[in-house]
Formats: C-alpha cells, structure tokens, sequence
C-alpha cells in the first residue's frame, strides 16, 4: 500500500502531509525491518520443511534452545516475584533513596549488554566478590547455567516493575477500604482481591522480561561458560552457525526460535485477555 | 503518590501509621529491605565493579588503556553509527507518528504492532537478517561483490544492524503523545493560514520536544551500546569496524581485564549520563511525555 493509495483510502482531512508520512514510513519500515524479516522466512522455507526439521531436532540445537527457553521462564518467574515487590514498595510507602533507587530500575534498559557480561561476570566469578563468598560452599554461579539465569534477571528486571507500576499507582484506595471494611484480613485484601486485579500487567512484564530474555546475547555469553548441551544459549548457537557460514542451520534455528516466542507471547496474550474478561470492573 | 503511608521512622510512635489500605509495620520494613537488597544485588553491585575493576590497576593504565588507536578507532566508529542511525529513527519517528495519529486509515493498528516488532527479535537474529541479504552468501551478495560494495564486516552493515535494533524507539514514545493531542491546534494553525511545513515546524514539533528528546535520549543509549546485532554483522576487525561494546569483547577475550573494564566504564557512564537525563525528562515533563510510564 503505497502512500498514492492511502490518499483514497484515508477519512478526508485538513491536515497535509499523509501521502509523504506514510510513503516514507512504509518504505523505511519495509527496507529496514519487513524485507530482512521475509529474507529469513524466504530462507526458512527454501530449506523444505524436512530440512528445518533435521536441523532443529539435531541434539545441540535442541539442547541450545531448551537452556534459553527454559532458563529465560525461570529468570522471567523470578523477576515476577521481585519485580511486584520494588513496584510495590517503590509506589506504597516512602524512605530515604526511594526515588534515586526508582530510576536505577531502568540501569538495564540503558548499560549496554557487554558491560553487563563482564561485570556480573567479575561478580559472580569464583575470584569474584560474591563467588569467592559461595565457593566455599560448592556453590558456582558463573560459568554455569546458573550465571546464564543471573544475567537474565538482570536484563529483564525493569520490565515487570514498570508494568506494574502505573497499575500499582492507579488502583484505587476505595476497593482496598471496601475489602477491609467487608473483614477481610489485609492479607486476603492483598492476595485475593488486589493481586488479581494486577495479573495482567504482571502477565505483560513477565512476556515482555521473558521474550527479552530469550533473545539475550551480550550479557549471557561473557558468564555462561558457553559448553554445548550444559551452558550453550540458542542466540550463540546462531553466532556459532553464522561463523562457520553454516546460514541453513544459522537461520533454521533463528526461525525456531521466533516461532517458540511468538507462540509463547500469543498464549500470554490469550491468557491475559481471559484475565481481563474475568476481572473486568 | 499523594497519598502513599510514610514508612514512620520513629520507633516511639509504633503502628500510630497503620492503615487498613497498608500492611503491618515488620512487613513493610521487611518488603523495603527485600527490594532495597534485591536491586543492590543486581543493579548496584555490577554498576560498581564496572568503574572500581576499571581503576584497579591505577589511573595511568586506566588512561592508558582509553587513548590507545584501537580504543579511539572504536569510539569514533560508535559516534558516527550513532549519528547515523539516531537521526535516521528519529525522521522515521516523526513520519510515522504525523500518519498514525493525524489521520485516519485502514491497517492503522497493524503498522502500529510493526512499528514494535524489531523489541521482539533477538539481537542476533536483527543481525543475521543482513548477513542473509548482503553477506557472500547472501540474496544480494553476489552482485554486490561484482560491483565492489561491501556491507557485511563492514561499517554499513554496522549501522543498518543498529538503525534495526532501535528502530522503535523515537516513534513509540511520539505516536502515543501525538495520539493524545489530536488534531485542533494543527487545525487552528492552517485555518489560520500557516503552511503545512510552519504548521509542523512551528505547533506540532514544540508540542512533542519532550517526548522527542526523551526517545533519542533511549535510542541513542542503545544505538551506542548495541552488541548482538552489530557482533553478527562486523567481522571485527581491529581499529576498522569495532564499536566499543565490541572492543570490551575482544580486550576481555584476551584477558586484557583492566582494559576492557576501562572501556567498559565509558559505555557504563554513557548510561548514567541516560539515565539522569531520562529521569530529568520524567520528574520535570511527566504530562507532555504521554508514554514514559509505559516500557
């Protein structure tokens, strides 16, 4: 649909400018995003569906993306957990440092992935600062598929708490004293009446924190030690494959890997609509 | 906010400041302590080591290590990337946004979940995506190897993986804000008789400086610290198509530590420098930046 076309297409309006807003949108989303996108479909499917299947099911591909799928939910659950905690504390009570600790959350969002690889890394190694207190105890974190989970709480913590926090700030004070007023404990006010009412966000976060993570490469590479079929993540797989200019295995993996997230998003999605059905005001 | 229970600090006054609509004093001191130690634990703590691993070996190979031809090829190459793709979203950024919310038309929220697609794909697979249209291998590879144009580990490869991965960000934050405002000002201006160009120059664009400077601000940092994509596409050759984020990949790799911490902590203040301007923006603009709340 090109921008000549949407002029007939478009309301009438005063305002100019439609034709070369989005011609120019259209033509730059198609260059930079739909063309490469269809370039690896295109690729995808020329390998015929066998083909992609061999390589998908191939033990190393399958074990690269159980670690990235399955490490990616248990990060993502963890920062469910921690994540509607900080809302919580951050948009309900006041202390000292609330507001400087409030916009550290987006520290993630802004440190580039590589430099948080190698801090976590100089952390969590067994010289580090923490893993030289957990070394003692048997206990490793990087290097093994528990750094790779480290990483991934780190990338995807501002997600869930800034989901939830304009929920969190905008319930309203009224359903709480209704609640309590009807005798329920403050803690059945909580669980039964406000924590429902915030699981579609916190759905959100969790799909948002969980889709990020799945994709993540920077930060996980430096502390995951990197051993096929232990610590090895799907996107390095991918890396791996591009190296040896293997693009049939490079691409059947990628391709697998955004059908396993969308599909993953789209049952979130799914959930959260019947949520939003079930709670709705 | 307003009417948020202060956490009462005064032991004397015990639970005087318990509410129905907030929990037992131990609880909330405990819930306080949990988040306080979860994000010193993982936000905090990295942030520090970044700078204190930098400075170990003392400031001179800290200088060092920041004014070597390598380390000053890859800041020059992360500037100029970003001056490229940082002006190229944020014009694609403000087309999108005048087509979305000045006007009415079929397909309008499809464009709008397009628009956010590149958030979705992983940072390897934005790269991949190039390498499979201009790599040797590629679609377009062959012609234009014949024609002498190199894309793939090279700079142009570089900044397109970098325009991909940031390309939503100018235009998330304008469409909404843009949406909220409407169309009577712009109205009111042409009716008035400006030109489409003084209309937009002149009402929309001061309306959205803030929501504006706030997108770049955000697309710049990620423009400057992008890894994946840009590791897949640049072939990383020394001093020529090395970003700093890769530069601390192949000083780490080489065990190289006090220098790629010293790198690292440039990226790691270019964070912070985001992060101050950013939470600015939202303290002093909340009402004209419509989507800071929403990530």
């Amino acid at each position: 649909m090109a921008g000549g076309h949407g002029l007939a297409l478009k309301r009438p309006s005063a305002i100019p400018g439609f034709g070369l807003a989005l011609g120019f949108t259209l033509t730059y989303l198609s260059l930079i995003v739909l063309i490469p996108l269809a370039a690896l479909m295109f690729k995808t499917a020329s390998l015929g569906f066998s083909g992609f299947w061999e390589i998908v099911t191939a033990p190393r591909t399958l074990a690269a993306l159980r670690v990235s799928f399955v490490i990616s939910f248990i990060a993502a659950s963890i920062n469910v957990v921690f994540g509607v905690i900080v809302a919580w504390v951050l948009i309900r009570y006041r202390f000292p440092g609330r507001r400087l600790l409030d916009a550290f959350v987006d520290l993630p969002f802004a440190l580039p992935t590589a430099v948080a690889g190698i801090a976590l890394t100089a952390i969590y190694a067994r010289n580090g600062w923490l893993g030289a207190l957990l070394d003692p105890f048997g206990i490793k974190i990087a290097y093994t598929p528990w750094g790779i989970g480290v990483a991934l709480v780190f990338i995807g913590l501002p997600f869930v708490v800034r989901t939830v926090q304009p929920v969190l700030e905008d319930f309203e004070r009224e359903i709480e004293e209704a609640a309590a007023s009807l005798g329920a404990s403050r803690r059945q006010t909580v669980f039964r009446v406000m924590l429902p009412a915030l699981m579609p966000a916190i759905l959100t976060g969790f799909a948002l924190a969980f889709a990020r993570a799945v994709g993540e490469y920077g930060s996980v590479i430096f502390i995951a030690g990197n051993i096929p079929f232990v610590s090895e993540i799907a996107p390095l797989l991918i890396v791996i494959r591009l190296e040896e200019f293997n693009y049939a295995q490079a691409t059947a993996i990628a391709a697998a890997m955004l059908m396993i997230a969308f599909t993953v998003i789209f049952l979130i999605n799914l959930i959260q609509a019947w949520q939003r059905r079930r709670f709705a005001p | 906010m307003s009417d948020a229970i202060p956490l009462d600090l005064d032991f004397a006054t015990g639970d005087r400041a318990r509410s129905v609509t907030t929990e037992r004093r131990p609880v909330r001191i405990a819930l306080i302590l949990i988040a306080v130690a979860f994000l010193t634990l993982f936000l905090l703590l990295p942030l520090f080591a970044v700078f204190l691993e930098a400075v170990r070996a003392g400031f001179g190979s800290y200088w060092s290590a920041i004014s070597e031809p390598d380390a000053i090829a890859a800041m020059k190459l992360t500037l100029m990337v970003a001056a490229i793709a940082v002006p190229a979203n944020l014009i694609f950024g403000l087309a999108a946004s005048w087509a979305i919310a000045k006007f009415e038309f079929p397909g309008k929220s499809v464009l709008n979940t397009l628009i956010d697609l590149p958030f979705s794909v992983s940072p390897v697979i934005s790269g991949l995506v190039y390498v499979l249209l201009f790599g040797l291998q590629g679609y377009f590879g062959p012609y234009l190897q014949s024609h002498g144009i190199q894309i793939i580990f090279a700079v142009p490869g570089i900044v397109l993986a970098t325009i991909f991965v940031t390309f939503p960000f100018v235009a998330r934050e304008l469409v909404p804000l843009m949406q909220e405002q409407g169309t009577q000002d712009e109205e009111a201006a042409l009716s008035l008789g400006a030109s489409g160009l003084k209309t937009f120059f002149l009402v929309t664009l001061p309306n959205v400086k803030w929501a504006l400077l706030y997108g770049v601000i955000l697309c710049n940092a990620r423009a400057m610290g992008e890894f994946g994509a840009v590791s897949v596409v640049s072939g990383h050759i020394r001093g020529k198509t090395n970003t700093m984020p890769l530069q601390v990949e192949i000083l780490y790799n080489e065990y190289n530590f006090a220098a790629a911490f010293a790198v690292a902590s440039l990226l790691a203040l270019l964070a912070l420098v985001t992060l101050v301007i950013k939470v600015a923006l939202e303290w002093r603009f909340t009402d004209q930046i419509a989507a800071s709340r929403r990530h």
